[in-house]
């Protein structure tokens, strides 16, 4: 090994000096007071191409509605707010960029990062590194909150734990008596990641459950006909599928057309973003999911007139119903309504800085039209779940749950400090005496 | 192994069934792929957006023919002239405005400019369908299913997909090898893929069989959305994948080769159908598992011919 040399040795020192100088600078930039801003500038990360658009899309939608409608109310402590949208579909590298040019060249305060876990996972250590608070609105792995801990980044909903242990949990009460299950996931992190949450919570609760085929599909396929065929031919009782997408609308529409939902139960745990294009062909009696609390029959909503203004106020601009993500924007934006609110009075009026915004953020509870949000010290989100099973009605042009559970976060969330699966492998079926009575809907 | 095939012989007469059905929708988009690149010498990225257009303009004509109200019989009318619209329409324009332009470049700038226009022909699909899946599945509901014995049991299948799809696919390959061969255009487009120069010399006008080889090759990639349509789902990306599938086919079956298209379309279709039985982690491979072996072993591709240096 050669020994440093005098010059490579200043350069290290001044180096260091620096580097001191740029992080103190960075730490004192957060703390430091801040001006009102002419506006409130939001960078929003979302699918704006791709497979993945069909949430992206309606999402941004969504902002945009969501923003005039804030503005026209006069923005959030008298400033108007204004969006940057900058798409995820080129993949976690690109975004990584495309944040930091947010943050240094538009200067926005907040970022909403994202639909993708991957691009989560990307950005929340972007948040501590640039101290710039921000909200995962959309994506839902786990690994997020119980590998790191960010104290910039806060997740406005819920995640995969919760999202896949409450259909587990309503099919334990549902169908108790199953024996055998087929999982068709898509083949990425999410369905990969939502299989083994899924088995942990499924092996503890119910040991003995033989899994008689795991397939895992090419993300973005076009065609299940031989997965159905295998399905149709191992006959399970139980098919669980995470899929979501044309990928979900497709293998219903194959499926049903081969009468595979006739012989299996399914469990749809992201249904609810596929119902408008699947309309009457959803069949009856399976139970779906919607990534929280928000159907648009939500049988007891905490605020109906929030529900019905926001639902009829995107319909009237869009033409169809919102899906989840639309939801989940929403509640970023009124998580960020709330946490400026909080800050504001916590400085008496004055506006907050980056530190301040980010501490205004911690233990928030912020209301949503179906119910209440805490944030908890970790900055994971406790978001109810509701599952039903799929029903058609007059009142929808498109299937909707009926015998709705409203799982609350909290029973089915990991506890702060654990590990999902670790956790899942830790239930009783004890649990299941705590699963609330369906509503019939 | 003799066991093994006893316990699991009527699984894998199940996977042929499905193997051909997929075998026949990877057929039609590589054979388009394959023709156009046997004459006009560009791989074509465009190609999987001719599927996808195809496959979104067939599921409108049909939708629309359905809130006309007529019956869903004619929704195999709407695939067809799904097909001729997009074929005839938009395979001209890009070969005349777009294509003609490079002929002869750099083929690192014939990728980046069919590149471009895949992202473009991308972007006009979301700015005229939506983002939301699109889905018109008259055909293959008019048709029905047909139960296939297995063991005790039955398999229901759609007669769609067990009869509809390879006999398209196998009227295709009979037609294109009749056409090729036994016509006069059909042997002129031989004669320009062969050697270009010489069918000029001999007053063959090449422009003119270029024209019409990019018509006839979109057109049986929009003939592959169509029929593709009534049994998925269209969404943004659609055509992307297509697209990747579609080279390795291309690339397998020797560069311009029909038949070539044809059989390594049957072998992917028939081990990815096996491998989602007994081996479903290795689905995403097979094709190009197939593809390395094939071109380990005839780098020319199946049916390819070693050209041989012409300076």
């Amino acid at each position: 090994m050669s020994q440093p040399t005098d010059v490579s040795r200043r350069a290290a020192v001044l180096g260091a000096a620096a580097s001191g100088a740029l992080l103190w600078a960075g730490g004192e930039g957060a703390r430091a007071q801040a001006a009102k801003p002419s506006e409130l500038r939001i960078g929003i990360t979302t699918f704006l191409s791709g497979p993945a658009s069909v949430f992206g899309v309606p999402s941004r939608q969504a902002a945009e509605l969501l923003i005039e409608q804030i503005n026209r109310a006069g923005g959030i402590g008298g400033v108007p707010l204004r969006a940057f949208f900058v798409d995820e579909a080129p993949g976690a590298d690109h975004l990584v960029g495309e944040y930091r040019r947010l943050v240094q060249n538009e200067n926005v305060q907040v970022v909403f990062a994202s639909i993708s876990s991957g691009s989560c996972l990307a950005c929340t250590p972007l948040s501590t590194e640039m101290r710039k608070t921000t909200l995962l609105w959309d994506c839902g792995t786990q690994r997020v909150f119980e590998e790191g801990k960010h104290p910039y980044a806060f997740r406005t909903q819920g995640y995969g734990t919760p999202e896949v242990l409450a259909p587990l949990l309503y099919l334990l009460k549902h169908k108790p008596d199953f024996r055998t299950l087929a999982v068709i996931n898509q083949d990425y992190a999410w369905g990969r990641d939502s299989w083994e949450l899924w088995k942990a919570g499924m092996d503890a609760l119910k040991p003995g459950v033989r899994v008689v085929a795991e397939m895992f599909p090419r993300f973005n396929s076009t065609d299940f006909s031989t997965e159905i065929t295998r399905l149709l031919a191992t006959r399970p009782d139980v098919v669980l599928s995470t899929s979501w997408g044309g990928e979900l609308v497709t293998l219903v529409r194959q499926a049903t057309e081969r009468r595979l939902f006739e012989r299996s139960l399914f469990v749809l745990p992201v249904a609810e973003a596929s119902m408008q294009s699947l309309g009457r062909t959803m069949p009856a009696g399976h139970i779906i999911g919607a990534r929280g609390d928000h159907w648009n029959n939500h049988p007891k909503p905490k605020n109906p007139e929030a529900m019905k203004r926001f639902v009829d106020g995107y319909r009237q601009r869009f033409n169809e119903y919102p899906i989840y993500p639309c939801h989940h924007m929403a509640q970023a934006f009124s998580a960020l309504q709330a946490a400026y609110a909080k800050a504001i009075a916590a400085k008496g009026g004055g506006w907050p800085n980056d530190a301040e915004l980010a501490d205004a953020f911690r233990g928030l509870t912020f209301d949503t039209p179906t119910s209440t949000i805490t944030l908890r010290e970790d900055g994971q989100g406790l978001e109810d779940q509701l599952v039903g099973l799929s029903s058609q009605g007059e009142r929808f042009p498109f299937a909707v749950p009926r015998d709705m559970v409203i799982f609350p976060a909290a029973m089915v969330s990991t506890p702060v400090g654990q590990k999902s699966v670790d956790w899942l492998k830790s239930l009783k079926p004890d649990i299941l005496a705590q699963v609330p009575a369906p509503i019939a809907g | 192994m003799g066991e093994w095939f006893t316990e699991n012989g009527l699984l894998l007469g199940l996977a042929a069934l499905d193997g051909l059905a997929y075998a026949a929708l990877v057929f039609m988009v590589a054979v388009g792929l394959n023709l156009v690149f046997g004459v006009l010498r560009i791989v074509n990225v465009a190609h999987g957006s001719l599927f996808a257009i195809g496959a979104y303009t067939a599921a409108s004509v049909g939708l629309l023919f359905a809130a006309w109200g007529l019956p869903p019989a004619a929704g195999f009318a709407a695939l067809l002239l799904g097909t001729a619209l997009v074929g005839g329409v938009l395979g001209p324009v890009i070969e005349r405005g777009v294509l003609r332009r490079v002929y002869g470049q750099e083929e690192v700038l014939q990728l980046l400019v069919t590149f471009a226009l895949f992202m473009i022909l991308e972007d006009v699909q979301k700015l005229v369908w939506g983002v939301q899946p699109v889905s018109q599945d008259a055909p293959m509901k008019v048709l029905g299913t047909v139960e296939v014995p297995f063991g005790d049991d039955t398999i229901p299948f759609t007669v769609y997909q067990l009869f509809v799809l390879p006999g398209v696919a196998l009227f295709t390959l009979l037609g294109l090898a009749w056409f090729l061969r036994r016509t006069l255009t059909g042997r002129v487009i031989v004669a320009v893929t062969t050697d270009k120069e010489a069918a000029m010399a001999m007053g063959i006008d090449a422009a003119r069989v270029t024209l019409l080889t990019f018509t006839f090759g979109a057109a049986l990639a929009a003939l592959g959305g169509a029929l593709a349509s009534p049994t998925t789902s269209l969404v943004p990306g659609i055509g992307a994948s297509t697209i990747v599938l579609s080279f390795a086919v291309v690339a397998t079956a020797g560069l311009g080769q029909i038949e070539g298209a044809a059989l390594t379309s049957l072998l992917i279709g028939l081990g990815r159908s096996a491998a989602v039985y007994f081996e479903p982690e290795l689905e995403v491979v097979v094709p190009y598992l197939i593809m390395v072996a094939v071109l380990l072993v005839r780098p020319q591709g199946l049916f390819g011919v070693v050209e041989a240096r012409r300076v």
